[in-house]
């Protein structure tokens, strides 16, 4: 076993590079090298991290400007709809009215016209009259040679005229 | 056992500190080599991109598995530790897995120096030094309080003093053998098998159905195993250390 055999001839070469070279090892890789990559790792994972975080409160924004979006225009949705209620109820307040200032109108109209066609009726009915009470006398005077009077003529024509 | 024999390769004469030669030898040669080869491999993962290419993944992945590794056995406090663990894990990964390499096919000859306890001896102390120092520096005396687990009757106290102390104690021994034995088992293992290959073959037909091929297919296998061996170890040295570090960190 040459780890035997040799060992008191090769003993202290073999701890004076070992400790050499382990040393330079220490000093340049574990030293040197190994923090530098952990701490690369490090920060890679807290750049992922924090975007993750990012993302994350980039997204509560967005539900929560949605939520707002969605009150709000509900808000409005409502208003607008109580706008059309009013604008219906003031709509129909407006048709009432003129619709009863026209049917007023109308009726005054009618009233009018009621009045005036009863007088002209009443009035054509006395000028009937007194063309009967005319024409009766002129029949009565040529008939039956009798001169009666405008006044009897016209009672007569009254009384028949009363009788219908 | 050829393959474990150090051979000196120059300064064999002349080099020395204060009497201790210093010959630089294969063994020194293949720590270089893994050295050089870590460090290759670290700074394909030095571009510090955000989206890492394949190369830069693979190194984030190493230091992560080192990093979680403290993290889930020392806790905050153990990325403190995170450099001389990951030199450590890296430097032994690379010395088993360039010892295993078939470099015999292109005519050089593989030296694994994790398979000297010399070279796993020291840096078994090494990590049993660090935790001494820790202990001692974060703790002073109250470390030996280590040693005395929760609720111990007081008229075992020093029966149960010494033993753990004794186990404390064993742990440098342990961590160093430990990588040292499974290394050297592996490649005797396959130098056996081959060994086995080729006198098989060597020795006729019959022999060389018999026992070469079967030989053979179990080396072919054994390799995967040897691979994996190469990984756990490293594994299991870096995490002993962890392990202690903790022990040294917080105590009980």
């Amino acid at each position: 076993m040459p780890q035997i055999s040799q060992l008191a001839a090769t003993y202290s070469s073999q701890i004076f590079w070992l400790l050499l070279i382990f040393g330079a090892v220490f000093v340049f890789v574990g030293r040197g090298m190994a923090p530098k990559v952990v701490a690369t790792v490090e920060s890679r994972d807290k750049r992922i991290a924090d975007d993750l975080a990012a993302a994350e409160s980039a997204r509560r924004d967005a539900d929560a400007q949605e939520a707002a979006w969605r009150t709000q225009a509900n808000k409005q949705r409502a208003e607008a709809q109580g706008l059309i209620a009013a604008a219906k109820v003031d709509a129909a307040k407006a048709t009432e009215a003129s619709l009863s200032a026209a049917s007023a109108r109308i009726e005054a109209t009618v009233t009018a016209a009621e009045t005036r066609i009863a007088a002209a009726s009443s009035a054509a009915l006395g000028e009937v009259e007194a063309v009967a009470a005319e024409a009766a006398q002129d029949i009565v005077n040529r008939i039956a040679g009798i001169s009666v009077t405008a006044d009897q003529a016209r009672g007569a024509v009254q009384g028949a005229f009363a009788r219908g | 056992m050829h393959q474990f024999t150090i051979e000196p390769m120059f300064g064999t004469d002349h080099w020395s500190i204060a009497g201790h030669n210093i010959a630089f030898t294969n063994s020194a040669l293949w720590m270089v080599i893994a050295a050089v080869a870590l460090y290759a491999f670290m700074l394909g993962g030095m571009k510090r991109e955000l989206v890492p290419g394949r190369w830069q993944m693979a190194v984030e992945s190493f230091t992560g598995f080192i990093d979680n590794m403290l993290a889930a056995n020392v806790g905050k406090e153990g990325r403190k530790y995170l450099p001389y663990v990951f030199s450590l894990f890296m430097f032994i990964l690379f010395a088993n897995i360039l010892g295993l390499m078939p470099l015999g096919l292109v005519g050089v000859h593989p030296f694994t120096f994790t398979s000297h306890f010399t070279v796993t001896g020291i840096l078994a102390i090494l990590s049993f030094s660090i935790v001494l120092v820790v202990g001692f520096w974060k703790h002073g005396f109250h470390f030996f309080s280590l040693f005395v687990p929760h609720g111990t009757p007081l008229l075992m106290l020093p029966l149960i003093f010494l033993i753990e102390l004794v186990s404390f104690m064993v742990r440098p021994f342990s961590l160093g053998l430990r990588l040292f034995v499974a290394m050297m088992a592996g490649h005797v293992l396959l130098e056996v098998l081959s060994s086995f290959v080729i006198g098989g073959t060597n020795a006729g037909l019959g022999f060389g159905v018999l026992v070469g091929i079967p030989s053979f297919v179990l080396m072919v296998a054994i390799c995967a195993l040897e691979i994996l061996v190469a990984g756990i170890q490293a594994y299991v040295f870096a995490l002993l250390t962890s392990l202690y570090i903790n022990d040294a960190e917080h105590l009980h």
